[in-house]
Order: structure tokens, then sequence, then C-alpha cells
């Protein structure tokens, strides 16, 4: 759950590109613009913190909970057994810090098991432990 | 897809064949299905040779490009029967085809969702079907025989449909029992009260103002036009896909056959259906009409024109209330949960739909009322449910509500229990999620013994003996 430090990179780069837009403008159009850019980053950084603490999960005997989202909350129980496949993905951003968001598939396309910034060890036991717990207690269709 | 080692079926080697479809032996489609198969595209370039011929572009180069053309695509068809084989070997159906690029395919019998016999209208009068396994998975997984001689196609479908069961393949196929047929004027007046008839009234509306003002028909014209040609289509499709519908219950599943000049029918192991979905549009709700769809497991896949691509199946296009409830208790092999409307502070949230929304559960099902004008019962097993959420907007907050939904496998198919109030919502979620553990543990537990037993006779289910686990007409898992 390291999203902040993405988060960091998102506003510094927004960042970077308003001072470079600022530039080509004039002083007071400038200062005007730093200020807007450095508010709307501030926010956006405060936004995305919440939304990385709001996402948890929690690994039970027989289902992954994973609950997310700060304005609208979701929590998905899936039970290993119906697990299809797990997806270990790391974008160019996340790879940069070690991360990596491991995903869980069911039969149903709306079980919405995603669990991001998890540092690259956590997502490999996470998706071992998964692929054989859900090959233990696998279930038909 | 995950299988129970236990749905396997018997020895594949001591598979006693009747003469001619010996195990392991290789079948050809019929000689005639490469001109059924090339028959659409034959039609488009003969009128493309026409055109050509009737002396509209070119005079002698592009006339014989256009037979050049034609030839090409018989002998493509030609060629691709050649090389096309089958085989049922016990437990899987073997499909080689591709001359360059060979593509063999293994269809387990033991994972199959529903069988298909398909008769476009063309093939019908040849006396010829197409034959469509279905499996979970992508829909290039689905088996598509194109196209066998009818009885060919019947009798491997009772094959497979037994092999399914874990029955000797050579077992006839068992007898059926008609639950429903729809009166063909009772689905043409359904088709005329649905929405997109009402928008041809509405359209016919626009043409009389046309008449009476013939100023502006350069504005509406067009648009009118557009209308027409989308929604005639479509009330014909419906029209043509549905006339004739008869659903039949037999042990191996339960049958569907529809079709006006193309027919279609369809089995669906019971044990397959992941939900069933009772629709009441608004304008049938006085005439007390609904219908019925039924979700297997599956991709949508391309939208076949005879309506069979989809993993949701209509299983009563219209009927009654009462003999639909007991359609929907029929393939549950339960009892409806009671269900319980949401508080009354919901009605803040949604006021266009509070009067419908309910939902319940017991043991071994879930049920959700949805839908603003047109009301949706979704019913699911508690077995098939692949995963169990919980939804909270800001609104919902606000008003201390929630919302749970019960997935089952497919797209949209799901059960939700809307604007449940908030704690219980929590409580509701997690004791699903327990109810559907121990449902997946019942389910699993016949499903060990080698062959799972089928009932020897479809019933409906009464109201006592339907509770318990024990007495469900098949087991599904």
């Amino acid at each position: 759950m390291r999203r902040v430090q993405v988060a960091g990179t998102a506003a510094v780069t927004a960042l970077a590109a308003g001072t470079a837009a600022a530039l080509a403008a004039g002083a007071p159009a400038a200062a005007i613009a730093v200020a807007v850019v450095l508010v709307t980053a501030l926010a956006a950084f405060w936004f995305v913190r919440n939304r990385v603490r709001a996402w948890t999960y929690t690994e039970r005997e027989d289902d992954l909970i994973v609950a997310r989202g700060v304005m609208v909350r979701r929590l998905s129980v899936v039970p290993y057994g119906r697990m299809q496949f797990v997806d270990v993905t790391a974008g160019p951003v996340e790879r940069a810090f070690r991360l990596a968001t491991v995903k869980l598939h069911t039969a149903a396309a709306a079980s919405d098991a995603r669990i991001p910034g998890l540092e690259r060890e956590e997502a490999a036991r996470l998706r071992d432990r998964l692929a054989a717990l859900g090959e233990a207690k696998a279930a038909g269709l | 897809m995950t299988g129970q080692p236990g749905e396997v079926p018997g020895d594949p080697g001591e598979v006693p064949g009747d003469p001619g479809k010996v195990p392991g032996q290789w079948h050809r489609l019929h000689p005639l299905s490469p001109l059924v198969r090339s028959g659409r595209a034959a039609v488009g370039v003969l009128a493309i040779v026409g055109i050509s011929a009737s002396g509209q572009f070119g005079r002698s180069g592009s006339h014989l490009f256009d037979w050049v053309l034609a030839a090409l695509v018989v002998i493509a068809a030609v060629v691709n029967w050649l090389v096309t084989r089958w085989e049922l070997d016990g437990a899987t159906l073997r499909i080689e085809t591709g001359l360059l690029r060979r593509d063999s395919r293994q269809l387990p019998v033991a994972r199959i969702q529903a069988v298909d016999v398909v008769r476009p209208f063309l093939a019908r009068a040849l006396g010829l079907a197409e034959l469509r396994v279905r499996l979970a998975g992508s829909s290039h997984a689905d088996g598509r025989l194109a196209y066998l001689p009818e009885q060919a196609a019947l009798d491997l479908r009772a094959r497979l449909l037994a092999a399914h069961h874990g029955l000797d393949p050579a077992t006839p196929e068992p007898g059926e029992r008609i639950l429903a047929s729809v009166p063909n004027g009772r689905l043409v007046g359904s088709v005329l009260a649905s929405g997109a008839s009402l928008l041809i009234a509405l359209l016919v509306a626009e043409l009389v103002v046309i008449l009476v003002f013939p100023g502006v028909l350069a504005a509406t014209g067009s648009t009118f036009l557009v209308f027409l040609v989308t929604l005639v289509p479509m009330v014909w499709r419906r029209l043509a896909t549905e006339y004739g519908f008869t659903l039949a219950q037999s042990p191996d599943g339960i049958r569907i056959r529809r079709g006006l000049l193309g027919t279609v029918a369809e089995t669906i192991p019971l044990r397959r259906v992941q939900a069933v979905r009772m629709v009441e549009p608004v304008l049938w709700r006085p005439l007390g009409w609904c219908r019925l769809e039924i979700d297997v497991a599956g991709s949508p896949g391309r939208d076949h024109a005879d309506g069979s691509g989809r993993m949701r199946k209509t299983l009563l296009p219209v009927g009654h209330r009462e003999p639909a409830w007991q359609l929907m208790r029929l393939v549950i092999g339960a009892d409806p949960p009671p269900l319980s409307p949401p508080p009354r502070r919901a009605r803040r949230k949604a006021p266009l739909s509070y009067h419908f929304l309910a939902a319940g559960h017991d043991e071994t099902s879930a049920m959700g009322v949805t839908g603003r004008l047109r009301k949706v019962t979704t019913w699911v097993p508690l077995e098939k449910v692949q995963s169990v959420r919980m939804v909270t907007g800001p609104v919902q907050r606000a008003l201390s509500l929630a919302t749970v939904h019960v997935d089952a496998a497919g797209r949209r198919v799901r059960a939700e229990f809307r604007d449940r109030p908030g704690g219980e919502a929590g409580q509701l979620a997690e004791e699903l999620a327990a109810l559907c553990r121990g449902a997946r543990r019942r389910a699993a537990q016949p499903g060990a013994s080698p062959a799972p037993a089928i009932p020897a006779q479809g019933r409906l289910p009464d109201a006592d003996a339907a509770r318990s686990p024990a007495s469900r007409p098949g087991q599904r898992r």
C-alpha cells in the first residue's frame, strides 16, 4: 500500500509541467499558474493518499476480502475456490518503486479484487498463496 | 475452468458404439455443408456478378474477376469441408479443421455448459443441422460442427449429454416433458407491447405529421428512415427467433426449441444454470406477463443472428407470472427466499425504483428485485456465487444504506440487495459469504462419486421437499 510514492511523483511531474508552461507566458501569469498547479497537486496528493489508505485486503481462511474507496466504499469477498487466475502487473511507475498490482479474476466479470501498490516480494507471495489456495479449494462452475 | 475430478465420466476405452459410430473413428461433416456455409457469401457474390453483368460497371475485365471470386469462395468452402473432421472418443469431442493452420480442438464432455442444434433456413431445407457445444471460457472454445445430417446431429447431442452426465454414451435420449409453450399470438402481442414497437407507433405518428405538413419532411424524414431501418429488423428478429417456443424438461436438462425460418434447439443441463431472471416490462405488467432468462457461464461472444450466441438464454419469451414462478422454482430447485423491502429512507436515494426494491436470501439462494419501470427479479443459487460485494455510495452513506451484490459467473449476472440498512449490510455480506461456502461444500459432496446420478424423472419440486438440498433435481456445482 505504498501508492503515496506514486502520488508524489504525479505531483512533482505536474509541478514541472506547470512551471514549464508558466515560463512561456509572462511573470504574473507564471505565478498564478504555479499557484494553481501547486494547489491542484496538493489536492490530488491528499485525495490519492486517502484512497491508498482506504485500500486494504484481508486473507481469511476461505476467502480474500478487498476493501477500497473513500467516496464510494467497496468491499469484495472472493472465495479462493472461485478464483480463475491471478494477474500480477507492474507498470513503468510501479516498477520504478518496485511495486506491483495483484488482480484476482473469477468467472464473474464484476468481482472486483484488485490490490495495487504491493511491494514486489509481497505481490509474489500473495500470488503464490492465492494460486495454491485456489488449487486446493477449486470448485467447478 | 477448474473442474471436479468426479465429473469426468467413465472409462473412455469401453464405450460400445453403434455401427458407424465407433469411438476413435473420425467423421466428416455432411458433403452439402460447404454449400450451406458459403450460402450467404455466394448470394452476395452472385449479386455483385449480377450487378456487373447488367452493364453498370466495366464490360469484360471485371466480369471475369467476379466469376473467379465466386469460384474462390466455393473452393475455399469445399477445402474447409475436406480438412474438417471430428470424433467422439468417450469423454472428449475432438474437432480438427484448417488446411494451413491446423486447429485441433478437444472438448471435454464433462465441461459442457450447453448443447445447441441450430438449423438455419437453408440448412433446414436440405435436412442439415449445426451442432454447437458450449463450454465456459471464451467463445473460441466453443465446438461447432456445421453441418451434420439432422438425425446425426440429434444422435450426437444425445451421446454428448449422456456422457456429460456420466452415463454410457449409447444411452438413448431420455424422454421429455413439455413444461411450457408460447402461443404465437401471445408472442406477437408481447412484441407489439414491448418498447421497440412503441417507438414504431411513434414513428407512424411522425409519418402522419409529415403527411399533414409536407414542409417538415426534410427535417424528420431521414431520422424516421434511420429508426425504421433499425427497428424493423429488431422486431423481426424477436419474432423469428422466438416463434413456436417450446420449453421441455428431461433428465439431461432443459430443452428449448424455437424459431420460424431457422430453428434452434438448445439443451442446458440444469446444474449449469448460474442465475434465473424474471423481467416484467412496464407495458406487460397489466397483462400479467413476464419474460424469463437464464444465465449460463461463458463469454457472451459474438451474437449470432439466431440469438444462440448469448450465454443469456431465454427460458420463456412471454408468459403469465404464476407458471413462470413454477418454472423458476424448477430451474433453481428450491423455493424463493422470503423478500423484504429496504428501509423507508431508501426512498430518498432511489425515488424511482423504491417501489420495486426488495431482496432476500435463505440457505440455498439469494434473490434481488430492482428496476424503475421494468421490474427485474434475479435469483442466484448460492453455490454458484463467485463473489459477494458491498458498495456504499456517498448518498447511501449519508442515509446509512449499502448495496450488497451477489455475483455469479458472467458479465452482469448478479442479485442485488439494494439499499439495505448500513450495519445490517455488513453482516449480510458476511453471512452470504458463509452461506455460499456451505452451499459450495454441499454441492461438491455428491460430485465426489464417479458418476453423478441424475434424477430418473424430472418433476416439479413441491414446497416442503424442495427446501432440503438433497432433493434437488440434479446436483449442480
